[in-house]
């Protein structure tokens, strides 16, 4: 079961966005899929918002806790380190995914486990643990029911919530029969999921390590707090006897206290649930319950690089809530995959070309994957302003193609036509000359009132939009001989 | 900069035809036109592609009693550079845009768009530049910057304009206008006192129109699937004239209607505003 596309986080060059969408767009099952989900779920979601009459106030605590967090990040994570040894708990720090995996597997292979069983954890994706281990000769198996279906089809998530929203119960009662040998099989959804709950109650009855990720972790009390809809996670940290967390260090929040904020902030704003169904708090090991032994990994992996730049840090906030997901109108319509990334729509344009470094082709096309219409920081329950973040990445991806693309950065066609057009706007008379000497020239193109066809980059443009032709005379000209001057 | 008073176009407090504004209304445009010097932004894309937007703007503003000034050194307000990334190259533009409009009491736009990047990016921008001066600069000017139809509603306090306009309408709310502006409901209460319009509502209003700047060559082909979405809605209200705070949008949305020949066009609120019996507008 390995993964055939990669993704920003693999070796290799991925795709842009632009040529990733184009796929994405033309499927029509897909656009169908998505935009069906995304409708639904946001529509729920500004219902369940609405019912609480201090939502505003709940985003800006949960912006003011976060931001705190990102600015002691130092003292949290050691007071963290400290309240889990205090209850009986190993803390792993690790700078990047090799560090990660390979603790992981180490901790499997020493209690000689063969097969681990995972909660949905978008770290673990981001490192590719399934990948690595299954070359250490572990099978990982997930047990959200979304992630098994995405671990059957061999695929990657599209989206952070529901991986496999791409998906209709069709393409997954299909699966199902070829993968998991099911027969007389419905699509019913109770019937398919009943099947994958057949498969998977054996898988952890007989795992000895479960796996997860992590939604807070407490500085304070050391406590790890699993947010989650279908029990699985539930089952995962509790049956096998080894427990094992991996966390992005930017999880913590600082005491048991703000999870009033959190648990307010994210059920409403990911399912628009006032509650989740399973919400798992783990503080250690303790006697006759649960895990004999807890393992917090905490990683690195890019995320202190982020926490250096003061526009970009507030990334850090993200809860993983994905309700920038569901109302991007740019996500609605290319779907998770063309983002090739685990971290897909809004929040994944800014988090990944920021994770991995700028400078890559393909995750540099990510923060222009955007109109910029605002829609995902007016939902971000913990106020991330994408847009700005969007805009600010998209100047460092220009400055580090002029400043270290040598003479191609510098003769980029888009560079040239920017710099000279920024020159003619900064002088009024190049500008009037420049409107003159453009309503002259577009006379090969501007015939019977409208423009059909623009050569080069901006044939984008007239492949199903026309363009008005610039007028015989600009406002300014009309200004200027009205009032004689 | 001297305030220049233009004497061809004298600012007339006539009365538009049907129900005006009330009294209390017309005195506080004449008090605010006296007060207050008001200058026209009017953003290179009207400047070059709509002067009929610009044209309008200054007629509505007159016929209300507003005197605009339009600082001819004007050029572009560097958005598209700075979202596009080039934003070292922008920042001549934001130095310029300050330097054009820091004598002026209030500057006004028939552009969201442009009108946002000077209120929202341009602290940005000027920190970018690092240049504390720039900074205290843009902060002083950006509080004066106003959307049209909010320098009407929320500035002026006026919805009917004593426009008239019989044609069926619908309106797209420009995501720069609503989400970044907050405009709220100023555009669609000033078309509903528009006499003779049949006003429709437009379902997913709220949707972005897939324009986005140079998003809409760099990713043509989510803009235009984005786009088609727009259209479709459009189509459903049976309306015969789509409207916008912002002419590069409507530009976009235009440019899809036309291509499909379906026979609706786009028209800048401006235009429906300036409208009134004795002159009617396109």
């Amino acid at each position: 079961m390995t993964i055939e596309a990669p993704d920003a986080f693999s070796k290799g060059r991925t795709p842009t966005f632009e040529e990733s969408a184009r796929e994405s767009l033309a499927n029509a099952q897909l656009r169908r899929n998505i935009g069906k989900a995304t409708q639904a779920i946001r529509t729920r979601r500004a219902q369940a918002v609405e019912e609480l009459p201090d939502w505003e106030e709940l985003r800006q605590a949960g912006y003011d806790l976060k931001t705190r967090v990102m600015r002691h990040l130092d003292e949290y994570l050691l007071q963290l380190e400290e309240s889990v040894h205090k209850a009986g708990g190993h803390v792993h720090w690790v700078r990047d995914a090799t560090e990660a995996n390979r603790i992981i597997a180490d901790i499997a292979k020493n209690h000689e486990a063969k097969e681990v069983v995972k909660v949905k954890s978008i770290a673990t994706d981001e490192i590719k643990l399934n990948e690595f281990l299954e070359e250490e000769g572990i099978k990982a198996v997930e047990t959200d029911l979304a992630e098994f279906i995405i671990q059957l089809a061999g695929e990657i998530s599209s989206h952070i919530l529901v991986p496999a929203i791409h998906k209709n119960r069709a393409e997954i009662r299909e699966l199902f029969i070829k993968k998991l040998g099911a027969e007389d099989l419905s699509d019913e959804p109770s019937d398919l999921t009943n099947a994958a709950r057949l498969y998977l109650r054996e898988k952890f009855l007989q795992a000895k390590v479960g796996i997860s990720g992590a939604n807070f972790a407490v500085a304070e009390t050391g406590t790890v707090c699993v947010v989650e809809s279908e029990g699985n996670g539930r089952m995962c940290t509790t049956l096998p006897p080894v427990l094992v967390m991996l966390m992005g260090i930017e999880k913590i929040i600082p005491t048991w206290q703000d999870f009033e904020v959190f648990m307010q902030l994210l059920p409403r704003s990911s399912t628009a649930e006032r509650m989740n169904p399973y919400t798992s708090f783990w503080t250690g090991v303790s006697e006759g319950d649960g895990p004999k032994e807890f393992h917090l990994v905490l990683m690195d992996n890019g995320r202190t690089e982020i926490l250096a730049d003061d526009i970009g840090r507030q990334t850090l906030n993200c809860i993983r809530c994905s309700a920038c997901l569901n109302v991007c109108p740019v996500y609605e319509r290319t779907g998770g995959h063309a983002y090739n990334s685990v971290y897909p729509g809004p929040i994944g344009a800014i988090l990944t070309p920021q994770l991995v470094g700028i400078g890559r082709p393909g995750t540099d096309s990510l923060p222009y994957a955007s109109s910029l219409c605002g829609a995902c920081y007016d939902v971000c329950p913990v106020k991330i302003n994408i847009p700005e973040v969007l805009i600010h990445l998209r100047g460092r991806v220009v400055r580090h193609r002029q400043d270290g693309g040598g003479l191609k950065g510098k003769l980029d066609p888009e560079n040239v036509a920017m710099r000279t057009m920024a020159r003619t706007f900064s002088d009024r008379r190049l500008y009037e000359a420049a409107q003159k000497a453009a309503r002259i020239s577009q006379w090969p193109l501007a015939r019977s009132g409208a423009i059909h066809r623009l050569p080069g980059k901006l044939a984008g443009w007239t492949e199903a939009r026309d363009l008005k032709p610039i007028p015989e005379q600009t406002f300014r000209e009309w200004w200027k001989s009205r009032n004689g001057s | 900069m001297q305030f220049s008073f233009n004497t061809s176009a004298q600012p007339t407090l006539k009365k538009p035809p049907g129900a005006g504004p009330p009294l209390q209304v017309w005195s506080q445009y004449i008090s605010y036109h006296c007060a207050v010097r008001t200058a026209l932004f009017i953003t290179c894309i009207n400047d070059t592609l709509f002067p009929e937007t610009g044209r309008a703007t200054v007629e509505l503003l007159e016929r209300l009693g507003i005197g605009v000034d339009f600082p001819l050194e004007q050029t572009c307000c560097g958005q598209m550079h700075f979202n596009t990334g080039y934003q070292r190259e922008a920042i001549p533009l934001v130095r310029r845009f300050v330097e054009v409009f820091k004598e002026y009491e209030a500057i006004v736009s028939p552009s969201g768009s442009c009108a946002g990047m000077v209120r929202e990016v341009y602290p940005m921008a000027a920190e970018l530049a690092n240049d504390k001066r720039l900074a205290a600069e843009v902060e002083e000017v950006t509080p004066k910057v106003f959307e049209l139809a909010e320098f009407l509603v929320k500035k002026l306090g006026v919805t009917d304009v004593g426009a008239y306009y019989p044609h069926w309408v619908t309106y797209h709310p420009t995501c720069h206008s609503l989400r970044m502006l907050e405009v709220g409901d100023a555009p669609l209460k000033l078309l509903r006192a528009v006499r003779g319009i049949d006003f429709v509502e437009l379902p997913e209003a709220e949707q972005c129109c897939g324009f986005g700047g140079t998003f809409a060559v760099k990713n043509a082909d989510t803009s235009i699937a984005m786009l088609s979405d727009k259209l479709g809605h459009i189509l459903e209200t049976e309306a015969e004239v789509c409207t916008a705070g912002d002419n590069s949008c409507l530009m976009h949305i235009g440019g899809g209607l036309r291509r499909q020949r379906v026979g609706v066009r786009t028209v800048h609120l401006a235009q429906i505003l300036a409208s009134t019996e004795e002159r009617r507008k396109l």
